[in-house]
């Protein structure tokens, strides 16, 4: 597993050190809680646990810049399991889905979560189909799916950067590799431009590409 | 210049409205949760539209670089089917969402007791969530209809200034003007209220607290009239403040009353880090 080093995955120090830097004091503060509250009563009382509450209003409090990183957190804190992280994405805004993807490989090990991801690839919304694609996906979605993952992408114009383990799993992929082609033919016919992503996915797919890392 | 729109049922409007909209000077709009023209059934309804108004709207506004807000509630005429009730239940975990900058829109319709409970019900949600309320005024008995709402929000826990009581017009404008709520005027091609009334209506009882929306959906309606109001104000001798003022930093600051009000909005970047958006501060 290389994914760790993927710009589509940053970790979770990674993720710290960002809202660590937020430039507004009260922010920071409110991260702290939040996190600490998450830590310490991850359970439910009542019908919404209180880190839910805070999963909701993280972009108020620490402003959007820095909102992905205080929810991807805040469910780490809370060990959020499948069914939590099913219940937070089905019952949340765009903002809340798209952490809940994000925190999938650092919280769910096996494939149990992949309606998350497969719910969030069915979607035209370019911020949910960029973060389903990251480790879990790498991990998990099996090949059809994560082909039709990576055309979507070129699509809908999510940059193929976001593709998490990219090089691995498309390496000498003739399926893939047909599947761009045919894709190109069809943009070149409508005298349409091929996305600038697709020769690169199409170079690692090729039989002719070498493994590099 | 510009432009708020602070009503307007983007849901019901295409990719070339918010097109124009964006190109007519609008930046930011507030979409209310309202009746869909076909009535629903059941509260799954309600909840997959909620969804979408925290979901794909603002995603499709934002490709048009507006800012998207909504407010949510049952809305007055399905709170009359007993079948859609029990999105009261629902409505509380929702109202915690980012985007939610008020409860809305609640208020009258045919005036029922059914009307009356979800109104005062909602009017504590919202001062539950700290939210401000936005109240329609109904179409028909449209005066006694205004009474019975500024009478429901003084027996309610929230305070009259934390509300906006919404389609005013001739008839209405001087006791709601009177009660200290926001007074808001939605501008129709040819029913609710048009740019010329509108305009006279400013020149008679002043800018403060004035929003004027398009209240634009699924019927006749138009989605750049906040434009067509701004247009006329200069025309007739009202200064690019005043303009400003109304269709700007008016509904700025009522919305702005949840605290959740976030201007800045750049089209959707597909990196990992997604959020490309500043907080607003305007």
């Amino acid at each position: 597993m290389t994914h760790s080093t993927d710009a589509a995955a940053p970790s979770l120090d990674a993720l710290r050190d960002h809202l660590d830097a937020h430039p507004d004091p009260a922010a920071r503060e409110w991260c702290r809680q939040a996190l600490a509250e998450a830590a310490d009563h991850p359970g439910g009382h009542g019908p919404i646990t209180a880190w839910e509450l805070r999963l909701a209003e993280a972009g108020r409090r620490c402003g959007s810049r820095h909102a992905d990183a205080a929810r991807v957190l805040i469910l780490h804190a809370a060990h959020a399991g499948t069914a939590a992280l099913t219940r937070v994405y089905r019952q949340g805004t765009a903002a809340e889905r798209r952490a809940v993807l994000l925190a999938l490989p650092h919280l769910v090990s096996g494939p149990d979560a992949l309606p998350l991801v497969e719910d969030a690839l069915r979607t035209n919304d370019t911020r949910l189909i960029a973060a389903a694609v990251g480790p879990y996906a790498a991990r998990h979605l099996d090949a059809h799916s994560w082909r039709h993952a990576v055309l979507k992408c070129l699509f809908t114009g999510v940059p193929v950067d976001a593709v998490a383990g990219l090089a691995q799993r498309a390496h000498a992929d003739a399926e893939l590799a047909r599947m761009l082609t045919d894709f190109a033919a069809e943009r070149t016919a409508a005298d349409r431009p091929v996305p600038s992503g697709l020769y690169r996915v199409l170079a690692l797919a090729g039989p002719e590409t070498r493994k590099e890392s | 210049m510009r432009l708020f729109d602070p009503h307007i049922h983007m849901t019901s409007r295409t990719t070339d409205d918010y097109q124009a909209m964006r190109a007519a000077g609008i930046r930011a709009l507030v979409e209310p949760s309202f009746w869909l023209g076909q009535p629903r059934t059941s509260p799954a309804s309600f909840l997959d539209y909620f969804d979408s108004l925290l979901g794909w709207e603002p995603f499709r506004a934002a490709q048009h670089g507006i800012a998207h807000h909504c407010t949510l509630a049952l809305n007055p005429k399905e709170a009359n089917d007993p079948r859609c009730a029990a999105v009261l239940d629902e409505l509380p975990r929702y109202l915690v969402k980012d985007q939610v900058v008020a409860v809305g829109e609640i208020g009258y319709d045919s005036m029922t007791p059914a009307e009356d409970k979800a109104l005062a019900a909602q009017l504590q949600l919202a001062t539950d969530h700290g939210l401000p309320a936005l109240v329609h005024t109904p179409h028909r008995d449209k005066l006694a209809g205004l009474r019975r709402t500024l009478d429901a929000v003084r027996e309610s826990a929230l305070p009259m200034d934390r509300v906006l009581v919404d389609h005013l017009n001739e008839t209405t404008v001087e006791e709601a003007k009177d009660s200290g709520c926001w007074l808001g005027f939605s501008v129709y091609p040819d029913t609710k209220m048009d740019e010329r009334r509108m305009v006279e209506i400013l020149r008679a009882y002043g800018p403060e607290k004035v929003l004027v929306n398009s209240a634009a959906d699924w019927g006749r309606s138009d989605p750049l009239k906040t434009r067509a109001v701004a247009d006329l104000m200069l025309a007739e001798g009202f200064t690019e403040d005043d303009v400003d003022r109304v269709l700007w930093r008016n509904p700025v600051a009522f919305y702005g009353l949840s605290g959740r009000l976030d201007l800045d909005v750049a089209p959707p970047d597909a990196t990992h880090e997604g959020n490309s958006l500043a907080r607003g501060g305007e």
